[in-house]
């Protein structure tokens, strides 16, 4: 049965096509918007969506900066995926089940560059037992190398796509305008997203 | 120059005072007009209810009537428009008096400043005058700048109307969104249509417009008729009016 | 019914249509202030124009290259003709599985296929996780746009609906409140969901995966907890390369919302360990589309919602109004091309104003083709007797210069002369809010030849 509809379908379109045109070049530099400082702009355009972004030197810098954070502190469940940044109160190599991880407040997580024009960071599921961390703690912590690329062709100029079974951008905090337009954040996913930005991983 | 005039069938009946105001302007910078006066409408009405073979016989008509004129000059960016952008159907690529015809047929602030070169209106015109971008010729003819599209391009209209002495503009909240007329909109979808109107016709009222102009009189007959239900106090003029009138003013030295 | 008609009883609501039109205005303007913050902005639709058109020239090709690629990575691939067989192939995945509870994030693929009237039916438990959505579903509405399906629901009512199935406090109407309560109660799904379905935004020939985008999150919640993952796609969803997703992604959040991007842009290519992923290819009316000249560039929509905020009808009569799983500029395109007759008046609720041509991030010629829509309800003989008459009549009277202007002046006389209430009469769908043109004595046409015979020129 399905084979017939693949077949149908793939001779209607056959049957149907335009004339073939041109796809075009898109180089990965040159015709696309840059800034004169990226890192800076990253900033503020993920400040703009809801984020914040911290420059640290090291991971143990990291590691202090977010000791200092009271949300972190207070949270019962936190989880970290980055060796020597936070501390954990749940060992993620304990849990067999993603489900497991409903309430986990706190997650730090590892992120891999960000994107100047969006201030969207570049996360894969090879740095994390479980994908669902990306989206199912109350807050998120993203750490990654300070280094900012400047559009998304650049960005991926620099990724393999199809190399992970999940990847993906996240830009900001997860948020919600579908009641009146009102910009609520926190709608399903984290309802606040640190970023440290280490010199040293760079 | 061999220039003809073709003035939109309800500008020849209803509002003579446009095709006027047209007729001066040309006279001004010194180009010769006729009026061929077998001409009466390009088929626009109908070929926007989607009845082509409606409108084909007044394509033919239109193309018959002008052909043999080095320009053909309309106070109208609809009109043009049609001609122009929307005559594909009824003619192939053979048809070169037809494609000829199309390609010299003008909107009249295109023919003052892509033909003529005129830069200026020499006169005086002392009112806050409120622009109203009509859409045909804002996006079929590209006589301005969308606000949706990133690209720099110049109102000719504006530009033209700017040049006038003691001239100033209202601000519109929304600068080019649609008065709603569009034809048997007007009446098919009745409701939509006069709030669109409204709605611009309060943008133009709250922005302190004294003068409502625009380049089709389509838009205009629609915010007209509402601006006199109302009874605002805004004056309708079409901006062929305003260039003429400015030019029987002229500037002090 | 006819969407004049459904339009003037949302306009009878005049400050609601105001507040409407507000509401998607503001939307609109968002969306300018960030196109003009990329240079290239128009470079950039005019790429994904082109990549758009390049994909429908080989689409077979691409879909074929997808398919390989996704089975490689251990992905099930089906194809269905039509909703029904999408449904079906859903029912039957589901069955195999086990799974009774249902998570679905925004898919207009699955509203267009009625999706969830049938798992329902059968027994389902669906659950709408976008907000917007959700709204609407407790509601037993549809959304009333594809990107902002709740936009025409006041938050009042979304308190009242609230306060009924989920038990938030009565009167309660703060926007951060109800999203937190919709919040818990959706989360409570998300953990006991058994499958997860998803749209896909884009889906990549070169390596076969897929790419999901949203703001709150609900689409990769839904997929990451259950052991199944249903993905839904149009055929036309397949672009040729991965690095094409930079042009998409950077016009997509931007057209839509007036974001830099959404917050989720999420890649899977393959299932997740231990679990399984099927891909749905669904044709439902996309090849014949494909095979009309005129309409075909209509495929390219990537479901941005921009033309639907710029479009001054729609802001001003609802999304219902056109009874159509898509309403706006797009919709009054695709859905007349489905089923003609149930909505020969959608390509009428548009004034050929261009904005949304203008707007559309993959260059769509949208009213070149709802012009092209009116003559093609015209071929199929469905504009309606009166319509097609007096255009008939019309014609006939401006072939014959003789006609149109004895007419014009019988016309103008008759107005001059006839009495108001004759005039402003209930047949004159003009004069009911809109006063008629004065009529002139004279014609341009008798002026001009005035003119002439005074100033000596030769008529
Ligand atoms: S037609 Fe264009 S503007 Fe409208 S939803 Fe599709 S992509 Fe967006």
């Amino acid at each position: 049965m399905t084979a017939t509809t693949r077949e149908t379908v793939l001779a209607n379109l056959r049957a149907a096509l335009p004339e073939s045109s041109p796809l075009p070049e898109l180089p990965t530099s040159g015709p696309w918007q840059t800034f004169e400082d990226p890192f800076v702009r990253f900033c503020e355009v993920l400040d703009s969506v809801g984020g914040t972004c911290c420059r640290v030197k090291s991971l143990s810098d990291a590691h202090q900066q977010l000791l200092s954070i009271d949300e972190w502190n207070s949270a019962k469940v936190r989880v970290s995926a980055v060796n020597g940044v936070g501390d954990p109160t749940v060992d993620l190599n304990s849990i067999d089940d993603p489900h497991d991880l409903e309430n986990v407040d706190y997650a730090v997580l590892h992120g891999h560059f960000g994107v100047a024009e969006n201030g969207a960071i570049w996360v894969t599921d090879d740095t994390v037992k479980y994908r669902v961390l990306y989206f199912i703690p109350q807050r998120l912590v993203i750490v990654m190398p300070s280094q900012i690329v400047h559009n998304m062709h650049e960005a991926y100029g620099r990724i393999t796509i199809g190399e992970h079974a999940f990847a993906g951008f996240i830009s900001g905090p997860s948020k919600t305008a579908d009641i009146e337009q009102s910009l609520v954040i926190g709608a399903h996913g984290a309802r606040s997203l640190i970023v440290f930005a280490v010199d040293d991983l760079a | 120059m061999k220039v003809a005039l073709f003035i939109p069938c309800y500008v020849d009946q209803f509002y003579p005072q446009v095709g006027m105001a047209t007729v001066k302007l040309l006279d001004h910078f010194g180009v010769q007009h006729e009026f061929p006066k077998a001409q009466t409408c390009c088929g626009q009405p109908m070929a926007n209810s989607g009845c082509m073979p409606e409108a084909r016989p007044l394509a033919l008509k239109y193309v018959d009537v002008f052909k043999g004129y080095d320009y053909i000059v309309a106070p109208s960016g609809s009109c043009v428009s049609m001609v122009r952008n929307h005559y594909e159907s009824f003619f192939t690529e053979e048809d070169h008096a037809a494609n000829e015809v199309r390609k010299r047929t003008y909107e009249l602030s295109e023919f003052l400043v892509n033909v003529l070169n005129v830069t200026e209106i020499k006169g005086r015109f002392e009112s806050t005058v409120g622009i109203h971008q009509s859409c045909h010729g804002l996006r079929e003819l590209r006589l301005g700048p969308s606000s949706e599209t990133m690209k720099p391009r110049k109102s000719l209209m504006a530009n033209l109307l700017a040049s006038i002495d003691g001239i100033s503009f209202s601000k519109l909240q929304r600068i080019d969104e649609c008065c709603g007329f569009g034809g048997t909109f007007a009446v098919a979808e009745e409701a939509v249509s006069c709030m669109m109107g409204e709605d611009r016709v309060n943008d133009h009222l709250a922005a302190g417009t004294k003068v409502l102009t625009a380049g089709d009189m389509s838009c205009l007959m629609h915010l007209e008729g509402i601006i006199r239900r109302r009874k605002h106090d805004i004056k309708v003029m079409h901006f062929a009016e305003i260039l003429a009138e400015a030019l029987t003013s002229p500037v002090a030295v | 019914m006819s969407h004049p008609t459904l339009a003037q009883d949302f306009v009878d609501n005049k400050p609601r249509a105001q507040w409407h039109d507000k509401a998607l205005w503001f939307v609109r303007e968002k969306r300018d202030r960030m196109a003009a913050s990329v240079p290239e902005w128009e470079d950039l639709r005019s790429h994904a124009s082109a990549i758009k058109m390049h994909t429908m020239s080989q689409l077979p090709t691409y879909l074929e290259m997808f398919e390989a690629k996704a089975k490689a990575l251990g992905v099930h691939v089906h194809w269905a003709a039509d909703g029904d067989e999408h449904n079906r192939i859903i029912h039957d995945i589901l069955q195999k599985h086990n799974a009774k509870k249902v998570v679905k994030s925004k898919s207009m693929l699955t509203e267009e296929c009625h999706l969830n009237p049938f798992l329902e039916k059968n027994g389902y438990e669906v659950v709408d996780t976008d907000l917007g959505e959700r709204i609407v579903q407790l509601r037993e509405e549809t959304p009333s746009h594809i990107v902002l399906p709740a936009i025409h629901i006041k938050k009042e009512e979304v308190g009242e609906c609230f306060h009924k199935h989920l038990g938030t406090e009565k009167g309660a109407s703060d926007p951060k409140y109800l999203t937190e309560a919709a919040r818990g109660h959706l989360r409570e799904r998300f953990c006991s969901a058994d499958a997860g379905i998803t749209g896909v935004n884009f889906a990549i020939a070169e390596t076969g995966g897929f790419v999901v985008c949203t703001n709150e999150g609900n689409a990769d919640l839904g997929v990451s907890l259950p052991k199944l993952h249903i993905a839904c796609m149009g055929l036309e969803k397949v672009i040729p390369r991965a690095s094409d997703l930079a042009v998409f992604l950077r016009l997509l959040a931007r057209s839509a919302t007036g974001q830099p991007i959404t917050t989720y842009s999420s890649h899977f290519h393959g299932p997740r360990e231990g679990s399984e992923l099927h891909i749905i290819l669904v044709d439902n009316g996309r090849s014949g589309i494909l095979a009309k000249p005129e309409f075909r560039r209509s495929l390219g929509c990537i479901r941005c919602g921009a033309c639907m905020n710029t479009c001054p009808v729609y802001r001003r009569s609802g999304g219902h109004s056109y009874e159509s799983t898509v309403p706006g500029p797009i919709g009054s395109i695709l859905t007349p091309l489905r089923t003609p007759e149930q909505h020969s008046t959608l390509p009428f609720a548009c004034t050929l104003c261009g904005s949304c041509t203008d707007v559309c991030p993959v260059k769509i010629d949208l009213h070149h083709q709802l012009l092209a829509m009116r003559g093609f309800l015209d071929r199929k003989k469905l504009l309606g007797m009166s319509k097609k008459m007096s255009m008939k009549f019309l014609s006939g009277l401006l072939s014959s210069t003789w006609m149109f202007t004895t007419a014009g002046s019988a016309a103008r006389t008759a107005l001059r002369w006839m009495p108001r209430f004759a005039i402003y009469n209930p047949l004159n769908g003009w004069g009911k809010q809109r006063e008629l043109p004065e009529p002139p004595k004279k014609s341009f046409r008798e002026q001009y030849a005035d003119n002439n015979k005074n100033s000596g020129r030769p008529s």
